[in-house]
């Protein structure tokens, strides 16, 4: 325990980049981000790298890339609609298999939305984001600790397959504080990079860094690479699986609202129901054999996320034929609290058992699916799946007294 | 172990500063700790808050709509929050700003004590705050008051460390009074 | 008997047929480029930043190390790879609708921070690749298949003057505009580019050259109309000349 330093979420992610020896950070300020520009505008210098802040999100990004093509760390961040400015330089360094690592601490939208957490870019950030078939892998952390140490992942990550990688926080992430275990700086590999990055060509031929296939063929060729890049990324599938052995319902949650939906979770155990918690952390590439494997088991599952339903997509991708997600919605502008998971998971755990019988039998029953009755999952509607709406936090009986932790 | 509280009053109170002296000294109790300060819409109607907890396993969520306790420094705060209290859990409420017929009786456990007119008799009327935890560490015994005077080098800047014994007299002194209650 | 040799391509150039239409300035003001490359003993530690447009493919005949920039960020990722090779010698090559239209931000930005990289701004006054569109710098009247019966002023606004702009902040060490119309003309480009490299390699600030350029398909004139029409018509609009040359020590 000895050594832990107290950060916020923001600041766990800067001192994450500069233990993965980040020496480029290109910012702009946007809420609810501003506090890693703002960490990284001295520290990053201290630390003998180049911190500049841009005229915007488009040009940070494209710094980004200018860095990557150098073969040197280097990260920017921002939040939603920062995102999507810088999308273009996303796609570029996909399509040029450039390293870079961009963190989007999610805010509501669409468009200027408020400054308050949400999980709305999910899509944006697992499904390419910018123009072109490309993917970046995508890192959720949930707590500060795995913000510091994810992001120390996503420059090795980065560097290993060649590609952008997004950290997706929230609001809520950013801006809480939790003790963080700090690493030993990375040493340097000094030959990283080096096969492939821009050093001026000096006693070797040149090399070009580019996107741009025009002759018949290449960018078949290129896309073809590509995909083949992103099927070995499935090696680094990440994801956290908590009383999911004997559960009978499977919440399904990413980031904070994992670590939230993870006390729920507890509560509900607490009171002796069997109910497990799974929590991506690689967004992509998605965890969907592991889900795959709980579905076969007979489990059922509700998915929840601060959207209106973009994970749970891909949840049932994983699930379906087996099974079906519930989902529950937590909209922007709500502080989502444990207490308001604990009836969807209880709805969603009661309606598992009434849609196949008792919990027993419907499990194996699941578990081998007719053709006939998979195409009648696909085509049911989840029956939980309902939105929280309520425009702000009301006066409520307290809860019942319950151990928690 | 498991203790979560919702630390609110004016700006200016000094809220957010206990709140973080709190976590640091959960943090160097070597407990996990969060601590998240009110955010977004919510910072609307009149209060500042932040919420903590300390917790020997593993935290789940940092937000807590009903909490074990809470430290509330002025009205709105007690209007907000009183409500939301967890049954049987314990309040500090600053009576110098709050009229204490407004305390629940019998739901919940209230130490109320003047913070205001304590820290004035201690010659600083901006240590209220500090009165307050004083108060609350005594009330719930989450943490020893020593590890709390400990952790003040950490969120009180170099610049001011002068004021920690003052700051160390007003924690002790709002701790006395949290005794006495009893 | 022993041959003399008085003229060859420099090294810096890759020996091959450009993709460029004939009378097209962009061939010449690359040979320029690689001449001073050679001369500075660049090569080796040159990164170019190319841009979109019909220069894109200048890796295709400069021998040098190079990475492509979305349409007008060059001087945003050229900024990125300076700062993480502060040693390394960095330089954009952009026409005018990639760098007055869609990178104005970028290229206003860099200049200003004063990035320690050179831009070669060359424009024809139409966008070329995609087929003849106005830019920014299309002349007043001039017809392009965007403005079919010539630039109004009006509804377009006039044909934008960068190197005044550029000239007014604060971290350009060199400012200049040029042509390659005239064999004159054509060594004053090759100063004022020599003189933007060093600006750079001197670390005193932002070195911008724009070179007024032909582009005689776009225009529907013959090379040598186009030619021509840099004097006639482009010059009095666009006057040539240094308007920063900061001094060294003045700068650092």
């Amino acid at each position: 325990m000895a050594g832990r330093i107290f950060l916020k979420g923001n600041e766990a992610i800067a001192h994450g980049a500069l233990a993965a020896g980040c020496k480029c950070f290109f910012g702009y300020p946007i809420t609810p981000q501003n506090d890693i520009p703002e960490f990284m505008s001295s520290a990053i210098c201290k630390a003998g790298g180049q911190f500049v802040q841009a005229e915007s999100e488009v040009a940070a990004a494209n710094m980004l890339l200018g860095a990557a093509a150098a073969g040197v760390r280097a990260m920017t961040s921002s939040s939603s609609p920062g995102m999507s400015l810088k999308q273009e330089a996303i796609s570029y360094m996909a399509g040029s298999d450039l390293p870079g690592v961009i963190v989007n601490i999610n805010r509501g939208g669409p468009g200027l939305g408020d400054i308050g957490p949400s999980q709305g870019d999910y899509f944006q950030s697992v499904k390419g984001g910018g123009h072109g078939d490309y993917r970046t892998l995508v890192l959720a952390p949930a707590t500060c600790q795995e913000a510091y140490d994810l992001t120390r992942l996503a420059f090795d990550l980065a560097y290993t397959y060649r590609n952008p990688v997004l950290i997706l926080g929230d609001a809520i992430l950013g801006q809480m504080k939790e003790p963080v275990t700090p690493a030993k700086p990375r040493k340097e590999n000094p030959k990283e990079a080096q096969d492939w990055c821009l050093t001026g060509a000096k006693g070797r031929p040149t090399r070009l860094l580019k996107s741009l296939f025009l002759d018949d063929g290449a960018l078949a060729g290129q896309n073809l690479r590509l995909k083949a890049k992103y099927e070995k990324m499935k090696a680094e599938i990440r994801y956290e699986a908590f009383a999911c052995d004997d559960a009978e319902l499977v919440v399904v949650a990413f980031g904070t609202i994992g670590r939230i939906a993870k006390s729920a979770v507890r509560a509900l155990r607490a009171k002796g129901r069997k109910v497990g918690l799974f929590r991506p952390i690689t967004l992509f590439p998605f965890p969907s054999a592991a889900l795959a494997a709980l579905a076969a088991k007979g489990k059922r599952f509700l998915t929840i996320e601060h959207n209106l339903g973009q994970m749970v997509e891909d949840v049932r991708l994983a699930v379906l034929p087996a099974a079906d997600s519930d989902f529950f919605s937590v909209l922007p502008g709500n502080m989502p609290i444990p207490d308001d998971f604990e009836k969807p998971i209880l709805a969603s755990l009661k309606g598992a058992a009434k849609k196949t019988g008792a919990p027993g039998k419907a499990t194996k029953k699941a578990a081998k699916p007719t053709p006939a009755k998979a195409a009648a999952a696909t085509k049911k509607t989840p029956a939980a799946a309902k939105i929280r709406g309520k425009a702000a936090p009301t006066a409520k009986k307290p809860a019942a007294k319950g151990k928690k932790g | 172990m498991y203790q979560d509280v919702i630390i609110a009053g004016f700006g200016g109170q000094g809220v957010l500063l206990i709140g973080n002296l709190l976590a640091y000294a959960g943090m160097h109790a070597g407990l996990n700790v969060t601590y998240i300060p009110v955010y977004g819409v919510e910072m609307r109607g009149g209060t500042a808050n932040c919420t903590v907890v300390l917790s020997s396993e593993e935290i789940g969520s940092p937000i807590i709509h009903s909490p074990r306790s809470t430290i509330v420094l002025n009205r709105p705060s007690l209007d907000k929050f009183q409500p939301r209290l967890r049954d049987g859990g314990v309040q500090v409420v600053n009576t110098s700003l709050i009229d204490p017929s407004l305390i629940e009786k019998k739901r919940v456990r209230t130490v109320a004590l003047p913070c205001n007119d304590i820290a004035d008799k201690l010659g600083n009327p901006r240590l209220v705050n500090m009165v307050s935890l004083g108060a609350y560490v005594q009330a719930t015994g989450c943490l020893p008051l020593t590890t709390v005077e400990k952790s003040l080098t950490e969120v009180i800047s170099s610049h001011y460390s002068h004021l920690i014994p003052k700051n160390v007299e007003a924690l002790r002194a709002g701790a006395s009074e949290a005794a006495k209650a009893k | 008997m022993s041959e003399k040799i008085v003229f060859q391509k420099p090294e810096s150039v890759y020996d091959r047929a450009t993709h460029y239409c004939p009378g097209c300035h962009h061939g010449t003001i690359h040979r320029l480029v690689g001449e001073i490359l050679d001369e500075m003993k660049l090569r080796e530690k040159t990164i170019l930043v190319s841009s979109i447009g019909c220069s894109v493919f200048l890796y295709n005949y400069l021998e040098v190390d190079a990475v492509e920039a979305p349409h007008g960020r060059a001087p945003a990722v050229a900024t990125g790879v300076k700062r993480a090779r502060m040693d390394k010698f960095v330089f954009t090559y952009q026409g005018d609708g990639d760098l007055a239209s869609i990178g104005m931000a970028e290229i206003m930005h860099a200049a200003n921070r004063g990035e320690r990289i050179s831009v070669v701004f060359v424009n024809n006054t139409v966008y070329g690749m995609t087929g003849g569109q106005m830019a920014p710098t299309t002349m007043e009247g001039q017809k392009t298949t965007t403005c079919p019966s010539g630039r109004c002023p009006e509804s377009h606004g006039l044909p934008i003057r960068m190197a005044e702009i550029i000239a007014s902040l604060g971290g350009v060490a060199f400012c200049a505009r040029t042509a390659v119309d005239t064999v004159k003309n054509l060594n004053q480009t090759k100063k004022a580019i020599r003189r933007a490299f060093e600006v750079q390699t001197a670390g005193t600030g932002f070195g911008f050259v724009e070179v007024l350029s032909t582009c005689p398909t776009n225009w529907r004139m013959t090379p040598l109309k186009a030619n021509e029409r840099i004097a006639a018509e482009m010059i009095p609009y666009f006057p040539l000349g240094v308007f920063k040359d900061a001094d060294a020590e003045v700068c650092a």
